[in-house]
């Protein structure tokens, strides 16, 4: 551990794999980043610092626990009325001059996508806060189409010209630092004599992103919030690149996940106060557009909305996880996460990384891939502290966990996993208190060989060997505490009980 | 009064000289202890790895022992936070109802240690002396399951001669996180390693909490690294007076 490697750039580095149903294991995932020192200490670093302001916003707002109850209390009233609010939606915006697309998979909303752009002859596009699309895969299916796709929030383009994969729900290069943006701006926008002067970097940032904005006709939009009363959009940024996204060109789409619709539009009052302290460590967004269909000779002529389900219809059905869908992707659980703060978020082989991405992704996967993701947490509650919406994350994870246990004894192969037998041993021992004095008695045995003479385990085989890698363990000592008593109340003349 | 100690299956086996500290404080204080030798696990290290039909049976198991006792005390903040938040839903899904009520009927008259000592005994001092200084890690569960708040800082206050350091970024996580140690032991390893830079920062001679399993994950490492602080439990900190002062098992 800790480790010193050499600092490479970032251009290629470890290539991410961010599709949940090849990504390797969280743990496997884990380790080559937990060798990168410089990446390491960037997360540490940038989470630290919105952390902070996060905390000294929360704390300045006296009210702080009532808008957080109030936010959750809006997203489970959603929940429950789902199917009415997104019908609602569907009206207002269609009247509004909009069009509405129900896409059931990633796959139904990629080809309503890829359709909508065939017939505008699209050869270009440009996208701004869609993370909905990194989760349908959606580069990949437009570079098949021969459609070039061009970020243009500044960290996603930082992250695509460096070939590299977003690793925060807000900040999605945060395990980047500036004189890593320099190397890639430098290299991909040919200016050799570029600096790492925040103000340089981003001058070269505008000036390549302006030539996009002016001369692309189609855009793609993810969005914070559907308004069912009115049929608008809300998309919340920082840097006024969305607003150029979703104004200058001739055609929009947007996708959204159906769980993102809020009823009315005075919901934005909590749902703002929220997301943006929580987010950014912000009182308020720099920029909030909100539109709401189509305005004859101002701004988009042709707008689309694709709604999308991916499996959001299965988690709304089950009780427990339910919850999950009541994300506003503040991020918050990922800058308070000790786990996320080790490993980033490429570890989470999902664009939904950290806590909520941990509960998330192997839902939207059907719990059929991604399995590693609900024990990548020391289950520490930190992520709930947090959660502007309530969601109860370590409750959702042990849910999650049950499940995939539950798969593991319908599989003979699997009982044969150390950890599987353990627990079914240890089960074993505690259902009676004289096998567990007999495991206990057993295991100072079996134990004894591989203690020290300084009375501790230095070495273990095995899973005892996960510990042993880092920590060591006290030898078990010769009496346990039931045995003392035993003694104790022999000597005091009292009957054991 | 009376009081039932659920001593929990990893400080019977691995930690019996917390046992033996909480039995000392809590006679000296005056409570008739009774220790029901039934008694095994409390479904935690089951729960939180997914194993719920077992983690349910040990949870009837301790209904069944305890549903009489005057009240439970628990030197372990982590096995209280999994009868408060894991049961409710274990006994709603799984449970008979006779059963089920008994645990409500239980749940009010379980107690960290902490918790027994400030609100069932209503004290701050008692009584004890341990002359050092020493670190205070507030594990996540007493932290932000129990909300224990700053109960075991004002008992460790009134102790006579008590030197208390808090480490800086006192609320993160050590990393133990149970079976997560040994399924993430590379990102364990890496939280702990954060952790102990606080831990050692303070200068202190010991390092306590209201659980062992923290304690065994930071005092593993710090014997790994050859270093001299020690892990103590918040129980043999309390337990120790001028008369009988603590000594180390090992």
């Amino acid at each position: 551990m800790n480790t010193v490697v050499e600092e490479r750039p970032t251009t290629g580095r470890h290539a991410p794999v961010m599709d949940p149903a090849i990504a390797p294991s969280f743990p496997v995932a884990a380790l080559p980043i937990l060798q990168d020192t410089q990446l390491r200490k960037n997360v540490a670093h940038a989470t630290d610092v919105i952390q902070s302001k996060r905390n000294h916003l929360v704390a300045e707002k006296k009210d702080w626990q009532e808008l957080r109850n109030s936010a959750s209390a809006m997203r489970a009233h959603v929940l429950a009325n789902l199917g009415k609010y997104l019908e609602q939606f569907e009206a207002n915006c269609t009247a509004a001059g909009g069009t509405v697309h129900w896409a059931r998979d990633a796959a139904e909303a990629r080809a309503v996508i890829l359709n909508i752009l065939r017939e505008e002859k699209a050869a270009e596009v440009i996208k701004i806060k869609a993370m909905t699309s990194a989760e349908i895969q959606l580069n990949p299916a437009l570079e098949t189409a021969g459609i070039a796709a061009i970020e243009t929030d500044l960290a996603e383009l930082i992250l695509q010209l460096g070939e590299d994969e977003p690793s925060h729900i807000v900040v999605p290069a945060l395990h980047v630092n500036r004189r890593q943006v320099r190397e890639i701006f430098a290299q991909r926008m040919g200016l050799s004599e570029l600096s790492d002067d925040p103000k340089a970097l981003t001058t070269a940032a505008r000036s390549y992103l302006r030539s996009k904005f002016l001369s692309v006709p189609t855009a793609i939009s993810g969005a914070n919030f559907l308004i069912a009363e009115s049929g608008s959009v809300a998309i919340v940024e920082s840097e006024g690149n969305g607003r150029m996204c979703l104004t200058l060109p001739q055609t929009l789409i947007t996708l959204a996940g159906i769980e993102k619709v809020l009823p009315r539009f005075t919901d934005l009052e909590v749902m703002l106060q929220v997301l943006a302290r929580s987010a950014t460590g912000e009182r308020m967004n720099p920029y909030t557009s909100l539109w709401s269909g189509i305005t004859p000779g101002d701004g988009p002529q042709r707008f689309h909305v694709v709604l999308l389900d991916n499996g959001r219809s299965e988690i709304l059905a089950r009780k427990v996880e339910r919850q999950t869908l009541q994300c506003i992707r503040c991020a918050a659980c990922l800058n308070a996460c000790p786990v996320y703060r080790q490993t980033g978020g490429h570890a989470y082989g999902s664009p939904y990384a950290g806590p909520i991405g941990a509960i998330l992704t192997p839902q939207l996967q059907h719990m059929r891939h991604a399995q590693s993701l609900p024990y990548a947490s020391s289950l520490c509650a930190a992520c709930y502290e947090v959660c502007p919406v309530k969601i109860n994350i370590p409750e959702v994870l042990i849910e999650l966990r049950a499940q995939v246990t539950d798969q593991q004894r319908t599989r003979v192969r699997e009982w044969l996993d150390p950890m599987f037998l353990g627990m079914k041993a240890a089960n074993f021992a505690f259902g009676s208190a004289w096998r567990f004095r007999l495991a206990q008695r057993f295991g100072r045995i079996a134990l004894r060989g591989f203690t020290g003479e300084d009375g501790w385990i230095h070495k273990l085989p095995s899973l005892g060997a996960k510990w042993t890698q880092s920590r060591d363990l006290r030898g078990l000592p010769q009496q346990t505490f039931r045995e003392w008593w035993a003694t104790r109340d022999r000597s005091a003349g009292k009957e054991a009980k | 009064m009376r009081a039932s100690l659920f001593i929990t299956c990893y400080n019977d086996t691995l930690f019996p000289e917390t046992g033996r500290a909480v039995v000392r404080l809590l006679e000296r204080l005056g409570v008739e202890l009774d220790f029901h030798t039934a008694q095994t696990c409390c479904g935690q290290m089951h729960a939180n790895t997914g194993f719920r039909a077992e983690a349910f049976s040990q949870a009837k198991r301790f209904v069944r022992i305890y549903r009489d006792a005057e009240s439970v005390v628990i030197p372990s903040s982590s096995c209280v936070a999994m009868m408060r938040d894991q049961y409710p839903g274990l006994f709603a899904e799984l449970g008979a109802e006779s059963l089920r009520n008994d645990f409500h009927a239980l749940l009010p008259r379980v107690y960290e240690l902490s918790e027994f000592l400030n609100d069932r005994l209503g004290l701050e001092d008692v009584g004890a002396f341990f002359p050092h200084r020493v670190a205070y890690h507030a594990s996540c569960h007493g932290l932000r399951s129990l909300h224990v708040g700053d109960r075991p800082i004002r008992l460790l206050n009134k102790v006579r001669g008590f030197d208390l350091a808090l480490p800086a970024n006192l609320d993160r996580c050590c990393g133990f996180g149970g079976t997560f140690s040994i399924k993430n032991a590379e990102v364990s390893s890496a939280m702990l390693e954060a952790k102990l830079a606080d831990v050692l920062a303070t200068g202190a001679e010991y390092f306590t909490a209201l659980d062992n399993s923290c304690l065994m994950h930071l005092g593993g490492a710090l014997h790994r690294q050859n270093n001299p602080m020690r892990a103590i439990h918040i129980a043999e900190i309390l337990a120790s007076t001028a008369d009988h002062p603590y000594e180390a098992t090992t």
